[in-house]
C-alpha cells in the first residue's frame, strides 16, 4: 500500500509539473484529493489494514496529501501570476500619445496679472476699491493738482465726452472717490482700464491699464512707501531685484520719485533691452500724497499724511511675460491666449 | 536737454568720469536718457593745408591737391569743387578711421595715386540738422586759426561727451546749461561759477535809432532790447559753430549763433531782428488780429489768431512771439543794424499758439514751460558782450527794459520736524540749510523753523512740500532707509462683485474658456452690421469729442460687437475653434446732463468651431448652477436681430432677464463675411450678482435604493422637452430624483413630423425602499397627462 501511495505521489506530481493553464490544474486536483479521487480511493482501503500498520499508512497518507495540495498551490500562483503578466500585456497602451479630452482655459495675462498684483497688496492689508471710467474733469484733473494749463488735459492726450466729463486718464481719481468717501486713515488699491490719446503702435495704445495704491495715516513717510514698494517688486519679479527711487514731478505728489527695477532680463548685467543701464526704467511712479490733495479731499494734511504709487500694468505684464507688442494684449488671438 | 560736458565745466569745476555725474545728477532728479560720444571711432584726421590744386588729367571732376599736414605733404585727390589753396581742412591720412567704419587707403583714381582723404563734417559723423548750410555740399573749411597738423577731435572738441536729459516740466530752469551747471554744482556740493557780464565799449544811444516798445497785451511779462549797429554778418568762430553743432543746433551766422548760444546758454530765447526793418522804429507787442498772416523764418506763411502774440512795427507783425520770427525782419548777410528781444511770454498762450500752428521751436519749448523773467536783460547782455567779443558788431549805450507783470517773491517757512514726517528720515539742520543753500534757495533758521526766500527761476516750488522734496532729493532717496508700516493691524480685501467676477473666470477657465480683453469703443458702424433698427436702444451710445478714428468714436453698448470681431479674426486666421469670453463695462448715456453715463458690467461669451447650442446652454446653465442660481427659465429670444430666432434663448429668473444665448443670425454672419457657425452669450452680471446664493447646506446622502424606470413617447416636433419634463415632475409625487433625455428619434418607424423622445426617470424615496407597486401608479398618471396635454403616445 505504501507502494501505492508512493504511485501516486510521483504521478501527481509529474502531472501537475505538467500543466499549463488553472482549469486542468482543478481537474488534476480533483483526479487525486476530490471525493472520488485516486488519495480517497486509497484511503478507503486503509479499513482492511491491521491495527499497527494503519498509523503508519495514515501518516503517510497524509504526507502525500500535504505534498500534492503543496504542489497544487505552488503552480495555481505561478500560473496565476503569469495570467496577470499576459493581461497586462495585452493592455498596453502607447503613452506617448495624446487625446485632447480635458478642456481647461486660460485667463488673459494681463487681467491675470492684475489679479496677482491685488492679491499681493490684499496680502498687506490693502483693500481693492474700484471706480468709473467714465470720470468727470474735476476728479481726473482739479482735485489732482493738475495745473490748468497742463498738455494732459488737452484734446490731443485725452478724450473728452465734453468739456466737463472724459475717460480717466489714471485711476487716480478712484484715489479722490475713495478719500472723500472714507476719508483718513486709508489703505487702498485700484486698478483697471485708463485712456489716452494716443495712436497704435508697438508700445502705445489708447486704452492701457492702471494699478494705484494709497495709503493716509498719521505718521506715513517716504520711508514706508519704499519699505512697501520693495516687498512688492521682490515678491512680484524676484527676491534679487534692486530698486532705485529717482526724484521726478507729479502734480499729485510731492516729493515724487519714479521707480527703476532691476532690468527682469539680465538681472541688472546690462542688455541690449535695458540699453545696458541695468535697470528697467519707470516702472512705478510715487510719491507723498501733495498736501493740497488731501486737503481737496477733506483730510486735514497737517495731521494725516500719505504715499500713493502707480504702475502701468501692460508693461509690468509686457516685462513679466516677455511679450514685446503692447497690441498682442488687445488682440485675443486664440494662440497668444492659449500661452498663459 | 543736451549737456556737453567740455561747456559744463564752464561753470562747475567737475572732474568725475561723466557716467559718474550722469549718475550723481539722475539721484538728485535730472532724468537721464542716454550719453553720447560725439567721437565715434575717428582717429589719425587732422587738420592740413591746402598748397597746391590742380586739375586731374584724366577726370573732369576731380582734383588733385597738395596738402601740407605738418609732419609730411601729401597728394590727395577729391572730388569735391570747394577746395582752394590756402584752405585749411580735415585731413584723414592714410590709417585713419571714420565715424562711418571706413579706413582710409592708398587709393588710385584714374592713374592718380591718393594718400588720403579730405573731410566732410558729414563725414566726420555730423548730422545733416546741425551742419551749416554752407559747409552742407563739399569739404569742411576751417575758417580760424588752428594749427597745421593738429588732431580733428581737438579742434572740433569731438572728444565731448553729452548727456542727454528728461526735463520734467516743472523744471524749465534746466533747460539750459548754466541751469544744469547748478544742479551739478548742488549734487557734487561744487562752486558754481557765475558768469561776469561786462560789455567793454558801448556807443552812440538806443533812443536815437529805436523809439520805444510798446507792450499792448497782458500776456508779455516783460520786453528787452538793445541794439547793434556796423554789424558785420559772416560765420562764427570756430568755437562757436562746434558749441553749437555739439549740442544739437545749427549754426546759421555770427549774430544768430550768439542768441542760439545764450539761449542754450541761459535757458532764455532771444531773438534778433534785422532793425532797419522795423517800419516806424518801434516795437510793438500785442495779440495778432484774426486773420492776419505772417510769413515765419522757415518761410511758411502762418494765419494768426487773436490768441497768439506777435512782436509788430507800426505796420505789420514782424515776429511769432515766442515761437519763431518774421521773414521780414530776418539777419542776412547785408544786416548792418540789429536790435536784440529778449522778453518773457505767458507760457499757455505760447503752447496753444506752438500746437495750433504746429510749430514747435526751441524757444517755444522752453516758454511754454514758463521761463524766468529776470533772465530776460542778463541774457541780451550776455549776448552783446559776445557779439562784442567776436568783433560782429558795435553795441549800442541803453536798453529799454519793460516789466508789465513782475512775480511776487515766495518765502516759505520750513519746518525740520516735518520734514522728518514727510521722508521718514532726521536730517540734521545744518544739512538742511546746506542743501537749501546750494540750490540757490535763500535759507535761514529762525527759531524752530527754516525761512526759505525761493529764487525767480524756481516757479515750481510754492509750498512747503516743495521745499522738502528738494532737500530730499539732495539728500538722496536713495539714501533714506525703508521702514515698514506700523499701526492698527488692517485686513486687506476684495469688494464681494470683484470676488464673484473672479470666481465666474474660474467656472469658464475650467470649462474652457479663454479670456478675451477689448477696447471699450467702438465704430457705430457695427450696428449696421448686426442689423439693428435706426431706433434700437443698442445704438444710443456715449461718443467722445474727440475721437482717434471713427472706428474709436463711440463707447460700447454691447461686448456682442467687439466678440463677434475677435472671433471672426480668429477665423480668418485658420484657427479651427475657439471658446472665449469677456467680461467687461457698457456705457449707456445718462438722460441727466453732465451727469456720468451709467457703467454696466457684462458677461460675454462667444464660440464657433465644433460645439453647438446646447454646448453654450450648458455652459451657462453649468455657471449658474454653480453660483447657486436655481429656477432659471428659458425663452425664446425673438426680438433681438442679433440671433437666429429658432436658436436662441432668453434666461429668466423670476421673471428678470438675466442674458441672451445662441446661434448668431445668418443675416448678421453674412455681414461679417463669417464661414462658420457662432454661438454668442451676453449675461447681465449684476442681475446674476444680485440673485447668487452660495450659502450651500448638506443634505443627507441617500439611505434608500432608486428604481430606474424608461419611458419612450412619440409627440409632435414642435412639443418641447422642458414642458414635458416639467409635467413629469409635477406628478411625481415627490418621489422622482431626475429625469435623464437618453435618446430622441425621429424617422420612419414613426409618423412625419413626430418625434421619440426616451426618458429614463430615477425614482427614490427618502424614507423607505421603493417598490414596484409605488411606481406603477405614478408612471401610468404621468403617461395620461403627457397624452391629455401633448397627445404624448407610448411608443411600443
Amino acid at each position: 500500500m505504501e507502494k501505492k501511495l508512493n504511485n501516486l505521489l510521483k504521478s501527481a506530481i509529474e502531472e501537475i509539473e505538467q500543466v499549463n493553464d488553472l482549469d486542468e490544474l482543478e481537474k488534476i486536483r480533483i483526479k487525486y484529493l476530490g471525493k472520488k479521487g485516486q488519495l480517497t480511493l486509497i484511503l478507503r482501503e486503509m479499513g482492511n489494514l491491521s491495527a499497527e500498520l494503519r498509523p503508519i499508512i495514515g501518516q503517510k497518507a497524509n504526507e502525500v496529501r500535504f505534498e500534492i495540495e503543496q504542489s497544487l498551490a505552488d503552480v495555481k500562483k505561478k500560473l496565476e501570476r503569469k495570467e496577470m503578466e499576459e493581461k497586462i500585456k495585452s493592455e498596453t497602451i502607447d503613452i506617448t500619445e495624446r487625446r485632447k479630452v480635458t478642456s481647461l482655459g486660460h485667463k488673459h495675462p494681463l487681467l491675470q496679472t492684475i489679479k496677482e498684483l491685488e492679491d499681493l497688496f490684499i496680502s498687506m492689508g490693502f483693500n481693492v476699491v474700484t471706480g468709473p471710467e467714465i470720470e468727470t474733469v474735476e476728479n481726473n484733473f482739479d482735485m489732482l493738482n493738475s495745473p490748468e494749463n497742463h498738455p494732459s488735459r488737452d484734446l490731443s492726450d485725452t478724450f473728452y465726452i465734453n468739456d466737463k466729463i472724459l475717460l480717466r486718464t489714471h485711476t487716480s481719481p478712484v484715489q479722490i472717490r475713495a478719500m472723500k468717501k472714507y476719508n483718513a486713515p486709508l489703505k487702498i488699491i485700484s486698478a483697471g482700464r485708463t485712456f489716452r490719446f494716443d495712436d497704435v503702435d508697438d508700445t502705445h495704445s489708447p486704452m492701457f491699464h492702471q494699478l494705484e495704491g494709497l495709503v493716509v495715516d498719521e505718521n506715513i513717510s517716504m520711508a514706508n512707501l519704499k519699505y512697501t514698494l520693495d516687498i512688492f517688486i521682490k515678491e512680484l519679479f524676484g527676491s534679487d531685484m534692486k530698486t532705485r527711487y529717482r526724484p521726478h514731478y507729479f502734480p499729485f505728489t510731492e516729493p515724487s520719485a519714479e521707480v527703476d527695477v532691476t532690468c527682469i532680463e539680465c538681472r541688472g548685467e546690462g542688455c541690449p533691452r535695458c540699453n545696458f543701464t541695468g535697470w528697467s526704467m519707470e516702472l512705478l511712479g510715487c510719491g507723498m500724497v501733495h498736501p493740497k490733495v488731501l486737503e481737496n479731499c477733506g483730510i486735514d494734511s497737517e495731521k494725516y499724511t500719505g504715499f500713493a504709487f502707480g504702475m502701468g500694468v501692460d508693461r509690468i505684464t509686457m516685462v513679466k511675460y516677455g511679450i514685446k507688442d503692447i497690441r498682442l494684449l488687445f488682440d485675443n488671438d486664440n494662440r497668444f491666449l492659449e500661452q498663459f | 536737454m543736451f549737456l556737453p560736458i567740455k561747456w559744463l565745466k564752464n561753470y562747475v569745476d567737475i572732474k568725475l568720469p561723466t557716467k559718474e555725474i550722469a549718475d550723481g545728477l539722475t539721484y538728485s532728479g535730472s532724468h537721464v536718457e542716454s550719453i553720447k560720444k560725439l567721437n565715434n571711432g575717428i582717429s589719425n584726421v587732422v587738420v592740413g593745408k591746402i598748397i597746391k590744386v590742380k586739375a586731374h588729367p584724366n577726370a573732369d571732376k576731380l582734383k588733385i591737391c597738395t596738402v601740407d599736414v605738418s609732419d609730411e605733404i601729401l597728394t590727395i585727390v577729391t572730388g569735391a569743387d570747394n577746395v582752394r589753396e590756402g584752405d585749411l581742412v580735415p585731413v584723414a591720412k592714410v590709417g585713419a578711421k571714420l565715424p562711418d567704419g571706413k579706413e582710409i587707403t592708398e587709393a588710385d583714381f584714374r592713374g592718380e595715386k591718393s594718400y588720403g582723404m579730405l573731410c566732410s563734417l558729414k563725414e566726420l559723423g555730423y548730422e545733416d540738422n546741425v551742419i551749416p548750410k554752407e559747409a552742407k555740399d563739399g569739404i569742411f573749411i576751417i575758417d580760424d586759426n588752428v594749427n597745421i597738423g593738429e588732431n580733428i577731435v581737438d579742434v572740433l572738441s569731438l572728444d565731448d561727451e553729452i548727456i542727454e536729459f528728461e526735463i520734467t516740466p516743472n523744471r524749465p530752469d534746466c533747460l539750459s546749461i548754466y541751469g544744469m551747471a547748478r544742479e551739478t554744482s548742488a549734487t557734487f556740493n561744487l562752486e558754481l561759477k557765475k558768469i561776469n557780464v561786462e560789455i567793454i565799449n558801448q556807443v552812440d544811444d538806443i533812443s536815437n535809432l529805436i523809439t520805444g516798445i510798446d507792450i499792448k497785451t497782458n500776456n508779455c511779462h516783460r520786453y528787452y532790447a538793445k541794439v547793434i549797429k556796423d554789424v558785420n554778418i559772416k560765420p562764427s568762430p570756430l568755437w562757436l559753430q562746434t558749441a553749437l553743432m555739439n549740442a544739437g543746433i545749427r549754426p546759421i551766422n555770427n549774430i544768430v549763433d550768439v542768441t542760439n548760444y545764450v539761449m542754450l546758454e541761459l535757458g532764455e530765447p532771444l531773438h534778433a531782428f534785422d532793425a532797419s526793418k522795423i517800419e516806424g522804429n518801434k516795437i510793438i507787442v500785442r495779440q495778432a488780429n484774426d486773420l492776419e498772416e505772417l510769413v515765419t523764418l522757415d518761410g511758411v506763411k502762418r494765419e494768426l489768431k487773436q490768441d497768439d502774440i506777435v512782436i509788430a512795427d507800426i505796420k505789420k507783425p514782424i515776429g511769432l512771439a515766442g515761437i519763431m520770427g518774421g521773414l521780414n525782419t530776418e539777419i542776412t548777410s547785408s544786416t548792418k543794424l540789429v536790435l536784440i528781444e529778449g522778453a518773457n511770454f505767458e507760457a499757455k498762450n505760447i503752447r496753444l499758439s506752438s500746437k495750433r500752428l504746429g510749430l514747435r521751436t526751441e524757444a517755444s519749448t522752453r516758454f511754454e514751460k514758463g521761463v524766468d523773467e529776470s533772465l530776460c536783460s542778463f541774457a541780451v547782455e550776455r549776448a552783446c558782450q559776445l557779439i562784442e567779443m567776436i568783433g560782429a558788431g558795435k553795441i549800442i549805450n541803453g536798453s529799454y527794459d519793460i516789466i508789465k507783470n513782475k512775480n511776487p517773491q515766495t518765502i516759505i517757512s520750513l519746518r525740520p520736524n516735518r520734514i522728518e514726517k514727510l521722508l521718514g528720515v532726521k536730517i540734521p539742520e545744518n544739512e538742511i540749510l546746506n542743501y537749501l543753500n546750494r540750490l540757490e534757495f535763500e535759507a535761514k533758521l529762525e527759531g524752530d523753523k527754516i525761512n526759505v526766500k525761493v529764487p525767480t527761476f524756481r516757479k515750481d516750488v510754492s509750498v512747503e512740500a516743495d521745499l522738502i522734496e528738494e532737500v530730499g532729493r539732495l539728500f538722496g532717496f536713495h539714501n533714506i532707509k525703508p521702514l515698514p508700516l506700523y499701526g492698527n493691524l488692517t485686513r486687506g480685501s476684495r469688494p464681494k462683485d470683484k470676488e464673484i467676477q473672479n470666481y465666474i473666470k474660474d467656472i469658464f477657465w475650467g470649462i474652457g474658456f479663454n479670456e478675451a480683453m477689448t477696447y471699450s469703443f467702438l465704430s457705430p458702424k457695427v450696428f449696421d452690421k448686426l442689423n439693428l433698427p435706426q431706433d434700437h436702444v443698442l445704438r444710443n451710445c456715449v461718443r467722445l469729442m474727440n475721437p482717434l478714428g471713427e472706428d474709436y468714436s463711440v463707447m460700447r453698448t454691447s461686448l456682442i460687437p467687439n466678440m463677434l470681431d475677435l472671433l471672426n479674426k480668429n477665423n480668418n486666421r485658420g484657427i479651427e475653434r475657439a471658446m472665449i469670453y469677456e467680461i467687461g463695462n457698457i456705457f449707456v448715456p445718462n438722460s441727466i446732463p453732465d451727469s456720468l453715463p451709467d457703467e454696466m458690467m457684462r458677461i460675454c461669451l462667444g464660440i464657433y468651431g465644433d460645439k453647438d447650442f446646447y454646448f453654450m446652454k450648458d455652459a451657462i446653465e453649468t455657471l449658474l448652477e454653480r453660483l447657486g442660481i436655481k429656477d432659471v427659465k428659458f425663452s425664446r429670444e425673438n426680438e433681438s436681430p442679433i440671433f437666429h430666432p429658432g436658436k436662441s434663448a432668453r434666461i429668466l429668473k423670476d421673471g428678470r432677464i438675466l442674458g441672451v444665448f445662441g446661434e448668431v443670425h445668418p443675416e448678421v454672419l453674412k455681414n461679417y463675411n463669417f464661414d462658420n457657425r457662432v454661438y454668442i452669450g451676453d449675461l447681465d452680471f449684476n442681475g446674476i450678482f444680485e440673485n447668487i446664493n452660495m450659502d450651500w447646506k448638506y443634505t443627507d446622502l441617500p439611505k434608500y435604493p432608486s428604481i430606474d424606470r424608461d419611458i419612450a413617447i412619440v409627440v409632435d416636433e414642435d412639443v418641447a422637452v422642458g414642458d414635458i419634463e416639467e409635467i413629469i415632475y409635477a406628478n411625481g409625487e415627490g418621489l422622482i430624483e431626475s429625469i435623464d433625455l437618453f435618446d430622441i428619434y425621429r424617422g420612419n418607424q414613426i409618423d412625419n413630423g413626430k418625434k421619440s423622445l426616451a426618458f429614463s426617470i430615477r425614482y427614490r424615496s427618502n424614507d423607505r425602499t421603493l417598490k414596484d407597486e409605488d411606481i406603477i401608479q405614478i408612471q401610468k398618471r404621468i403617461l395620461n397627462k403627457l397624452e391629455e396635454r401633448f397627445h404624448a403616445k407610448l411608443r411600443g
